[in-house]
């Protein structure tokens, strides 16, 4: 990391401590801003949270580590979250997860290579009368088949400058 | 780093899980007075609200198993072993984390509670790797003592075999085996809680939970300063010191090494629990003859070394105080703190890299005997220094970092090769087939064999500072310090309070030893000056002064401030014999 | 739905009329019990939590429907949030808290906008900030918390945990939340449906809601169904109806099981289906999922034994290596290859963890084990391996 940049996300850490206050209570403000912005909390930014926030690195290590919406690992800008979960497990969520890891090359747990896609399982998103349901990053998407994946990956390739800022998130440019 | 903000009116640096949720509560009602009826087991007993069913039952004589439990530590409540039924609720209770509040009546043995506790051991030992016989816990395992307890004769839920962790050695202080791990959690209570030191904690959850340190990095990476307190208090083998017993009996079968070892005072008073006795019984000059019979060449005392760092510390204690009284010198740094524990230095080194100055550049006791081994012993004794291998019984992990730090090598050789514990000594002992405690008394080798006595007390907290004010206090105003306390006891430095302040006023001067009297042309700068002393043990108490310094507290005007890494001192040092409590420590002392 | 008929801010109204003694004994005439399904007398919380001494007290709505086949929660903060919003005040009222807080499940951020909006609106409404609807010294108001993704936060000593910044990890009780809760303050967690239906029964009483239900179990309660049926959704229906008549009325008249309560629920197989759906029969937050003649039952105990082990926090025994052994068990079965003497020792292993574990999730995590080897004997055992 570029020391530049390690000062810019200092200062946004900073930053966000005095927003949230200076407290454990918001530490998981903080990390859910962190991931929001940057699609994972680095090494370097676990550790001066806890540097801001008085608690040792290991400490947000394990917070960031229990939840599931929480990386450690630099994620894709899309994460496509597949409900696996009883109801749309018996929707046929199989399939699905066929024809996501098909049209995108990878399997759950990976990210593509470009760095615009991470497939992951989720549990049970509560769509359960409208499954199989899948999230990509906040959107949700019911009753999907396997013909319906091409569309929603098209749809998050084209609009990718849209969709990227419509939920919040802010482009890596 | 600023100071926490505190939250619920405990620290923010505590796991909040972890924490005990009951003292609240029992503190309160202890203030009110409030007792409660309750019946264990049939038998009624009253006891102060918000008392625990564990407290309870033991002061009923009724033991329930633990293993989460440890009398040093918070609450965790999670191993579930203590769980016994009460009546009228659907679910057991865990014995230890309920605080009694209205009047139940608690069943401990019922055979719900029974098939409960077995299904939970057999449950650990499911997911437990390893094998009894090789596992150097074997005789001291909490878990294979309950497992015995509830007769467990086969793995009812299966054995894994296959390791799924690495062992982490890289740390010259503590082994890590997560393979072993039961997840109590105690090492992360240690860690976070009792030590505030921060480098274990509950990473990942359900089945892929483990205890971890920041990103999972290997041990000599982190932030550990090495004081083992987890090791002593781990009831399995994952935890254990990195063990260099092979490497001296190398040593001692190779004809061409001269083998010397020195002991410190700690491990002598706690050597025996490894042998049958109770705490409390000090076994140094049966060790002695062991230790010889081991196949040690020599046998010191490190008690001479500690007379020689309390001269240094003390000497640095008297140029510092004239730089900064006479010499009006601002750039001092005052208070000196003790540099003799090696967890403590590196907790500074970590945690307060600004103060380093103010630790005193005195090596301790072990380094100091290290060097002299290799140098003047070895000149007066016409041998290479490089034919000397010295060994080192502490009663610490840490001291096993000290010897291998690169600068601890003035005489161009390692000072000291293998730092030993207690605990790996006595299974040298035992491997060599010696019974301890039917030998005959032998005393120490000299030269070096004298020593004041000042080194016999370093062991408890407040020693090393005893000595230090003894020494002080004889070599500037040449009388013994009980003329200035009416009984030598009562010196307030003494005892196991976690912190302690004394001041001590200089009234007289002279006449100053020979020895020292060289230093200034004029002692009188320290007529009625009062030395200001603070002592502090266990990291948690020690960073309470350090943050009282770094506010202008009492302590930043001390001159001079003990600070013991562990919790009561050396004789809890993490090379200790396993199990420790504050009883077990007190009886060492 | 019954809370469309409620006229909005007529529960508040009526809440704000009376003393707050008065607002808890409406409450426990009319025999609310927690929606979320373990069903705690919300009156008897709220008074407790009154009587809780402390000048902070906290009103924590339970957003994080996490329980498989639940998404009322998710229909009711979409399209009744206010009356959610209106049903925290009353508890406000009646305890005495001034600070509020949503916690609301990660997979559900996309409603996160709308919640604030409505907030909003109802702060420049007066229905919440300080002096509320003029109401001298009446001060309260609510902010929404996100959760981060984890089930067991679904807990509510584990979802205090999580506010205050840690692992979700359920805390030791006693001490309740109603004592020593959020920051150490008193604290009343309840779920989102039953402070929608506080709101009800302050507007239009405790008779009213109590004509329907039964004795133990009063009232309408929202259920979520799905799986094999024809008409899956949200359903407003009152407790005690037959699991006979709930298939019926959605359409599932064929189901061969109905999960109630969800993964932490019970299975629970055809002859039973003249059952009732109540608190002191079959229990439930809610979650109603039908399975179909075609159905492996092997396959559904095995999805739910996987969702606990991922979703337990993983700090107690029983929880943590209890459901991966009853896992191993399932995929035994599933192989063929496990003894009744097995089966037998992990049906009593799955006692162990009902009765042992430290929080609801573990004690429930081997319920759908325990009755799909009940239940379905014939269906489970003797398999011969493969498919």
């Amino acid at each position: 990391m570029l020391l530049t940049e390690r000062e810019r996300l200092h200062d946004e850490l900073a930053e966000l401590v005095t927003r949230y206050g200076r407290d454990r209570s918001s530490l998981l403000f903080i990390l859910q801003e962190v991931q929001r912005r940057h699609y994972h909390i680095s090494q370097y930014a676990m550790q001066v949270i806890a540097d801001l926030l008085d608690i040792h690195p290991v400490e947000v290590h394990s917070v960031v580590s229990f939840y599931s919406f929480l990386d450690e690992r630099p994620q894709g800008q899309f994460v496509i979250r597949l409900c696996r979960t009883i109801t749309c497990d018996m929707a046929g969520k199989d399939h699905v997860a066929r024809q996501l890891e098909n049209d995108l090359g990878i399997k759950f747990g990976e990210t593509t290579p470009d760095g615009k896609f991470s497939l992951d399982w989720a549990n049970c998103l509560g769509m359960c009368d409208r499954g199989p349901a899948l999230l990509v990053n906040q959107q949700v998407h019911t009753q999907v088949t396997p013909e319906k994946v091409h569309g929603i990956l098209q749809e998050c390739r084209q609009t990718f400058g849209v969709h990227a800022t419509s939920d919040g998130r802010e482009t890596r440019t | 780093m600023a100071k926490p903000t505190p939250t619920a009116g405990v620290s923010t640096r505590a796991p909040a899980s972890q924490r005990s949720r009951t003292a609240e509560m029992l503190q309160h009602a202890k203030a009110m007075g409030k007792t409660i009826e309750v019946a264990i087991d049939g038998s009624p007993i009253a006891v102060p609200l918000g008392t625990s069913i564990l407290e309870a039952a033991g002061q009923l004589g009724i033991r329930i198993p633990t293993l989460c439990y440890h009398e040093d530590l918070c609450l965790a409540g999670v191993c579930r072993v203590c769980v016994v039924e009460i009546e009228g609720q659907r679910t057991l209770q865990a014995a230890c984390s309920y605080p009694i509040s209205s009047p139940i009546n608690v069943k401990t043995h019922t055979s719900k509670v029974r098939r409960a506790r077995r299904h939970i051991i057999d449950l650990l030992l499911s997911s437990h790797v390893g094998e009894c016989y090789t596992c150097s816990r074997n005789q001291s395992c909490e878990l294979r003592e309950l497992a015995a307890e509830y007769g467990v004769d086969f793995f009812r839920f299966g054995h894994v075999q296959k390791p799924r962790y690495e062992i982490d050695a890289s740390s010259h202080a503590v082994v890590r085996d997560m393979n072993k791990c039961v997840l109590c959690r105690r090492c992360i209570r240690t860690c976070i809680d009792l030590q505030e030191v921060g480098v274990l904690e509950a990473l990942y959850r359900g089945n892929r939970s483990k205890v971890g340190t920041f990103l999972d990095r290997p041990l000599a990476d982190v932030v550990c300063i090495n004081c083992g307190q987890c090791i002593n208090r781990c009831p399995t083998g994952a935890l254990r010191a990195n063990d260099p017993t092979d490497e001296v009996w190398d040593a001692i079968d190779d004809p061409r090494k001269h083998v010397l070892i020195q002991t410190a005072p700690s491990p002598r008073a706690a050597i025996g629990e490894c042998f049958g006795l109770e705490p409390g019984h000090a076994v140094t000059f049966e060790l002695n003859t062991a230790l010889r019979r081991c196949g040690f060449d020599r046998v010191f005392d490190t008690d001479f070394s500690a007379d020689l760092t309390i001269i240094e510390e003390g000497v640095e204690l008297l140029l510092r105080l004239k730089r900064a009284l006479v010499d009006g010198d601002a750039s001092v740094a005052l208070p000196q703190f003790t540099s003799c524990s090696p967890g403590w230095v590196k907790y500074v080194e970590h945690f307060y890299p600004e103060r380093l100055a103010h630790l005193s550049s005195a090596k301790s006791p072990q380094q100091m005997f290290g060097a002299l081994l290799k140098t003047y012993y070895a000149q007066i004794n016409e041998l290479d220094p490089r034919d000397i291998v010295t060994v080192a019984l502490m009663p610490c992990s840490a001291k096993k970092f000290e010897c291998n730090r690169p600068e601890m090598c003035a005489s161009g050789h390692k000072d000291i090769d293998y730092g030993l514990t207690t605990r790996e000594l006595a299974k040298m002992i035992h491997e060599a087939g010696i019974d301890l405690l039917k030998l005959p008394k032998s005393g120490f080798d000299d030269p070096f064999g004298t020593a004041t006595g000042s080194g016999v007390i370093f062991g408890a907290t407040g020693g090393v500072m005893e000595a230090a004010l003894r020494t002080v206090v004889e070599l500037v105003t040449g009388l013994k310090i009980e003329k200035l306390f009416d009984h030598a006891d009562v010196i307030p430095v003494r005892g196991f309070e976690g912190i302690r302040y004394a001041e001590l006023p200089i009234s007289q001067i002279g006449p100053v030893p020979e020895l020292v009297a060289h230093l200034f042309d004029n002692w009188d700068f320290l007529k009625d000056v009062t030395l200001k002393v603070g002592v502090a043990h266990g990291t948690a108490n020690a960073k309470r002064v350090m943050e009282d310094i770094k506010a202008g507290g009492r302590f930043s005007q001390c001159h001079f401030i003990e600070f013991m890494a562990c919790p009561g001192g050396c004789l809890g040092g993490g090379g200790q014999p396993s199990p420790t409590s504050p009883a077990i420590r007190a009886a060492r002392a | 739905m019954t809370f469309g008929e409620i006229e909005p801010g007529a529960g508040l109204k009526s809440a704000l009329a009376r003393p707050p003694a008065d607002v808890l004994a409406r409450i426990d005439a009319s025999g609310l019990r927690g929606r979320g399904g373990a069903g705690f007398p919300t009156s008897l919380k709220w008074e407790l939590a009154q009587k809780s001494k402390g000048d902070k007290k906290y009103v924590i709505c339970n957003a994080d429907e996490g329980e498989p086949g639940t998404f009322k929660d998710r229909v009711i903060l979409g399209d009744f949030a206010d009356m959610v919003f209106e049903g925290m005040t009353i508890a406000a009222v009646a305890i005495g808290a001034r600070h509020g807080i949503v916690y609301l499940r990660a997979e559900y951020t996309y409603l996160r906008g709308h919640l604030e909006a409505v907030l909003q609106r109802r702060r420049e409404n007066n229905l919440l900030g300080e002096n509320i609807c003029g109401r001298e010294g009446f001060d309260f108001d609510i902010e929404v918390h996100m959760g981060a993704g984890s089930y067991v936060c679904g807990e509510e000593t584990a979802l205090i945990e999580s506010l205050e910044g840690q692992r979700g990890e359920p805390r030791n009780r006693p001490p309740f939340p109603i004592d020593t809760g959020y920051l150490g303050n008193p604290t009343t967690v309840n779920n989102v449906e039953t402070f929608a239906w506080a709101v009800c029964i302050l507007a239009k009483g405790a008779d009213w809601f109590k004509r329907l239900g039964t004795e133990k179990s009063t009232g309408h309660k929202l259920f979520s169904v799905s799986g094999d049926c024809r008409r899956p959704g949200v359903y407003d229906l009152p407790l005690g109806i037959t699991v006979a008549e709930l298939l019926a009325e959605v359409g599932g008249e064929d189901a061969k099981a109905v999960q109630v309560g969800g993964a932490a629920g019970q299975c629970i197989p055809r002859r039973d289906f003249q059952r009732g759906i109540a608190y002191e029969d079959i229990p439930t937050g809610g979650s109603i999922i039908v399975f179909g003649p075609g159905r492996d039952m092997l396959r559904v105990a095995k999805n739910f034994l996987e969702f606990f082990i991922d979703e337990s926090c993983g700090q107690c025994t029983p929880c943590r290596e209890g459901a991966p052994r009853l896992l191993e068990g399932i995929e035994m079965l599933h192989r063929g290859d496990c003894s009744m003497t097995y089966l037998d020792e992990l049906c009593s292993l799955g006692e162990t963890m009902q009765l042992a574990s430290k929080c609801g999730l573990g004690q429930t995590a081997p319920s759908t084990f325990l009755s799909v080897v009940q239940n379905f004997r014939d269906e489970i055992l003797g398999r011969t391996g493969g498919n």
